[in-house]
């Protein structure tokens, strides 16, 4: 299987504390990838490493084929990013959003309307072509940012949290959409803390004070933890952090 | 009975009211101090713009480059010159003989000043007791043209004086001063007062506006609001802390340019804080009207910047005489609280006039205070919205 | 000192609001809340929670309709009410560039009262970020945080605690360790009204008010909602996941099925289908290592059908 993301001692220290400590994984193409961890575990840290926000300490990292140390732009391009807190500008229209993220990504104009509209008919938002975002419903949103963050057909696509406080049926809305994006073959790497959604992922890491401290299919660490859910899993693990602080 | 129980509980609440406001003054305090940054700009800004005026006021003054035109040529002009040599401020550069000359002299050779003595100086000193000498000024920079001015006159009267003394007879001699290119010169030369009605403005209405504004902006006047603290308080408390930063500001300003600046305060310094006090009322005022109306930081600078620091530059009187501004831009400064200030500082500190000369400009400041004060009380809102 | 003049420790007739242009966010709510409970508000966001817990807190003014809070009326006893409330709003509303404990000491006394006077009941909370003290507000991890914001909510002694949203972004241990606390909290004769988008967090209050878009889907104990819950859902699981829903969704007797953890939740109405003719379903279609079980609905289950029902009278 081809590999999307290969990690190897991963580390980031800030001054003496050590954020991200030695993590090493490979992430599958086409694969959904939960990363789970409590506040200040370490996830925000590895994330950004990942996407080539933060250069690491030490250990190396290949993200769509590209070291994240030394080619972060080319890391950039070819990923997609969507957070809960920041996805689409609130005071531009839907189109102009998509045309926006179309454009950043160097997606050709002619091909930037065609798949506009095919994007627009297969969430059934036609009507709302023309509205800006900060009318459309939270839910809407989440779509709407999801589609946009693969518009350019990233190998990957890194989800923060993209789910908070959506209503449940929005958010399982939203898993059948990550799981349309995982069968056309775009990795799917993801954080929550709705442990029903890690359920739904092919394989749940889960870090502790910066470690990975669980790597393996939901069913698997279930069994191996011997707890009825993943929210059982969890609870086992995270009450072990030594470490409190962000 | 019941009478002393209600008293006690009137006192008892008026000390815990007390109390919470205090501790809400302390918390500014430290939030004040604490933005090391913005502390340090604070203190700092009022020094660095005297530094920067005064540096430029005192520049160039000495060996300033003049040209003579004398058509008299006798006894006084040649007396007058020899002086205007000797004088370590000035460096002749050039006899003239041609009016038609000085237009050029002033562009090709960057002079300062050029002297000119009509005809018949010394004749008509004598026989008539007054003459004429024409002293023409480079007034781009009006600073330096205004020093330039001051020593020149006082090297011609300083002749006069000598003259008077050998004579007994009260010689006259009239300078007649032309100024190039900025002929007004008025107000800029000022820059002191201007300087105190800027900073005291930017801190009182700016900064107090900004601080209750960053309140909305963290979420954190929810919270206050539904505490039992009297919404009068926070907003008041928020003013203290600025009104003794603006305190320290005019201290700083003041002996600033009476020590480096040598600019001294002709009049009473009790009356020149006072009328300060009036304008830092006027301000506290403003800033708790603008803070009353916007929610964000950016917009209560933007609003504190532009629409009251933009005027208060332009129009105040500050940089431009308001007499030259179109008759719409001085009604506009009317209602300037600074130009207002400033007038009146100079006044007192400048001219050294008493209290009555002010008493038009306090007024319209008391006046401008207290319809401030009753809006932003008015416009003041005990929910969130 | 009797606070409570009410028999509730709120009570809304009617409140609706509606912000410009035209966004109702509460349509004509009505809310009996009955003292020393815990009290959920539980919807995604952007259902009119905050604008319920402003309105209660006497920080926005409703259109229409009346509500009092610990007896006292909104609009004209604001006073009282703010003496008598704790409030946590959704954002983290402290100093960050205060520590820890001129947070606290500074609420203290703008509650007009000492950290001292009231220390035993924010005790176990205070003290495990106590080691802390000294630190900006703005330097504690999220959990420490929250914490602090809640003791400082506590310490003037609150008859009626209201906490918008005190879970949400935090993780499943210390949303579990915070609703510990609000336990305790309850123990001590406090009523609690929060709000949260976790629906796994509704079956840790007494009462629980589902919202969706300014309306109430349906107020009860978690207990009597699910079992007044009329259709039967079945648990469905099989080798073959995305199949497995596209599949369950052809059945014209199935009114609804949703993805829920491992497993597949299918909602039957009028018992349609039954457990067997489910089975051959989906043995017909090639589906292997299948587990079909009747289950008891959880309250995401009756969210999800309520919501339904409402977008449907609409």
């Amino acid at each position: 299987m081809e590999k999307v993301i290969e990690v190897q001692n991963l580390t980031k220290k800030f001054g003496d504390f050590t954020a991200v400590d030695h993590i090493s994984f490979e992430v599958y193409k086409g694969e959904i990838f939960g990363f789970l961890g409590a506040n200040g575990a370490g996830k925000t840290t590895a994330m950004r490493m990942l996407c080539g926000l933060l250069p690491p300490t030490s250990g190396k990292g290949l993200v769509a084929g590209f070291d994240i140390h030394t080619q972060s732009e080319e890391v950039k391009r070819n990923i997609g990013y969507m957070s809960q807190k920041f996805a689409l500008y609130e005071d531009l229209k839907v189109w102009e959003n998509i045309r926006l993220y179309g454009g950043i990504y160097g997606v050709p104009e002619d091909e930037i309307i065609k798949k506009t509209d095919e994007l627009l008919k297969r969430l059934g938002f036609e009507k709302e072509r023309n509205s800006f975002v900060k009318s459309l419903p939270l839910g809407w949103k989440q779509k709407l940012a999801f589609s946009v963050a693969i518009f350019h057909e990233p190998k990957i696509v890194f989800l923060d949290e993209p789910t908070g406080g959506v209503d449940p049926v929005t958010r399982r809305q939203f898993w059948e959409m990550i799981y349309e994006a995982a069968d056309r073959g775009i990795t799917v790497f993801v954080t929550t803390h709705y442990m029903d959604e890690a359920e739904y992922c092919d394989r749940v890491s889960i870090m502790v004070d910066g470690r990975i401290d669980a790597l393996d299919s939901p069913k698997n660490l279930k069994n191996q933890f011997k707890a009825n859910n993943m929210d059982g899993v969890f609870q086992q693990l995270a009450r072990r952090a030594s470490r409190k602080a962000d | 009975m019941e009478f002393f129980n209600n008293l006690r509980d009137a006192l008892q609440e008026r000390q815990i009211s007390m109390k919470q406001f205090m501790s809400f003054v302390r918390k500014e305090f430290y939030h004040i101090f604490r933005d090391k940054t913005t502390m340090a700009i604070l203190l700092i800004l009022p020094i660095l713009m005297l530094v920067l005026f005064g540096y430029s006021i005192s520049t160039e003054v000495k060996n300033s480059k003049i040209a003579i035109l004398d058509s008299s040529n006798d006894v006084a002009t040649r007396a007058i010159i020899e002086k205007f040599r000797n004088s370590e401020y000035f460096s002749v550069k050039k006899m003239v003989n041609n009016p038609s000359e000085i237009q050029d002299l002033f562009k090709k050779d960057r002079l300062n000043m050029v002297l000119v003595f009509g005809d018949n100086f010394y004749e008509n000193l004598a026989h008539t007791g007054n003459a004429q000498v024409q002293l023409i000024v480079d007034g781009s920079d009006p600073n330096s043209a205004k020093t330039i001015v001051t020593y020149a006159t006082s090297i011609i009267g300083a002749y006069q004086l000598e003259l008077s003394k050998i004579d007994k007879i009260p010689f006259q001699i009239n300078p007649q001063i032309k100024l190039l290119y900025n002929p007004q010169m008025k107000g800029a030369y000022n820059f002191v007062p201007g300087v105190m009605g800027m900073i005291l403005m930017l801190i009182c209405a700016m900064m107090t506006s900004i601080s209750i504004a960053r309140e909305k902006e963290l979420g954190t006047m929810e919270v206050l609001l539904v505490s039992p603290m009297k919404p009068i308080y926070i907003i008041l408390s928020k003013t203290i802390p600025y009104f003794v930063l603006s305190l320290v500001n005019l201290a700083t300003i003041l002996l600033l340019s009476v020590f480096l600046l040598k600019v001294p305060i002709a009049g009473s310094l009790f009356w020149l804080i006072a009328f300060s006090l009036v304008y830092i009322f006027v301000n506290l005022s403003l800033g708790l009207l603008i803070s009353s109306i916007v929610d964000s930081q950016l917009v209560a600078l933007l609003i504190s910047g532009m629409v009251l620091m933009l005027p208060v530059i332009m129009l105040s009187g500050m940089m431009f005489p308001v007499e030259n501004m179109p008759v719409f831009f001085q009604w506009i400064s009317q209602i300037i609280p600074a130009k207002w200030y400033i007038i009146g500082v100079k006044k007192i500190m400048i001219k050294g006039l008493g209290l009555s000369s002010i008493i038009p400009e306090m007024s319209v400041l008391l006046g401008m205070g207290i319809v401030l004060v009753i809006a932003s009380l008015k416009n003041f809102k005990y929910r969130l919205e | 000192m009797t606070v409570n003049k009410g028999e509730f420790a709120v009570c809304c007739e009617n409140i609706t609001k509606t912000y410009p242009p035209d966004i109702q966010a509460l349509k004509n709510i009505n809310l009996k809340i009955s003292p020393h409970q815990i009290f959920g508000i539980i919807g995604p966001d952007g259902a009119g929670k905050t604008t319920l817990f402003r309105i209660l807190t006497t920080l926005i003014l409703a259109d229409e309709g009346k509500a009092t809070v610990l007896g006292y009326d909104v609009v004209n006893e604001y006073q009282e009410i703010r003496k008598y409330v704790g409030y946590m709003p959704g954002r983290f509303s402290l100093y960050q560039d205060l520590t820890v404990e001129e947070n606290l000491k500074f609420f203290a006394s703008v509650f007009g009262t000492t950290v001292e006077e009231n220390y035993d009941l924010i005790k176990n909370i205070y003290r495990q970020i106590e080691p802390f003290k000294n630190r900006r507000a703005g330097q504690l991890s999220g959990g420490m945080k929250q914490k602090l914001a809640l003791s400082c909510a506590l310490i003037h002694k609150p008859k009626l605690l209201i906490l918008d949203e005190p879970t949400t972004g935090v993780d499943p241990v210390s949303r579990r360790e915070f609703w510990e606390m609000l336990q305790n909290l309850k123990n001590e004769g406090i009523t609690i009204l929060v709000s949260t988008a976790y629906m796994d967090e509704a079956g840790l209050c007494d009462t629980i008010a589902l919202i969706l878009n300014g309306e109430f889907l349906k107020i009860d104990t978690p207990k009597n909602i699910v079992q007044q819950f009329e259709p039967e859902i079945f648990s469905v699981q099989s080798n073959q996941r995305s199949k497995l829903l596209t599949d369950l969704r052809r059945l014209p007797e199935v009114s609804s099925c949703y993805a829920f953890g491992d497993s597949i939740h299918v909602t039957v109405e009028n018992k349609k289908i039954s457990e067997e003719e489910l089975q051959n379903f989906l043995l017909k279609n090639g589906h292997e290592q299948i587990e079909i079980a009747k289950i008891e609905p959880t309250v995401e289950d009756c969210f999800m059908e309520l919501s339904k029902q409402q977008e449907e009278n609409n």
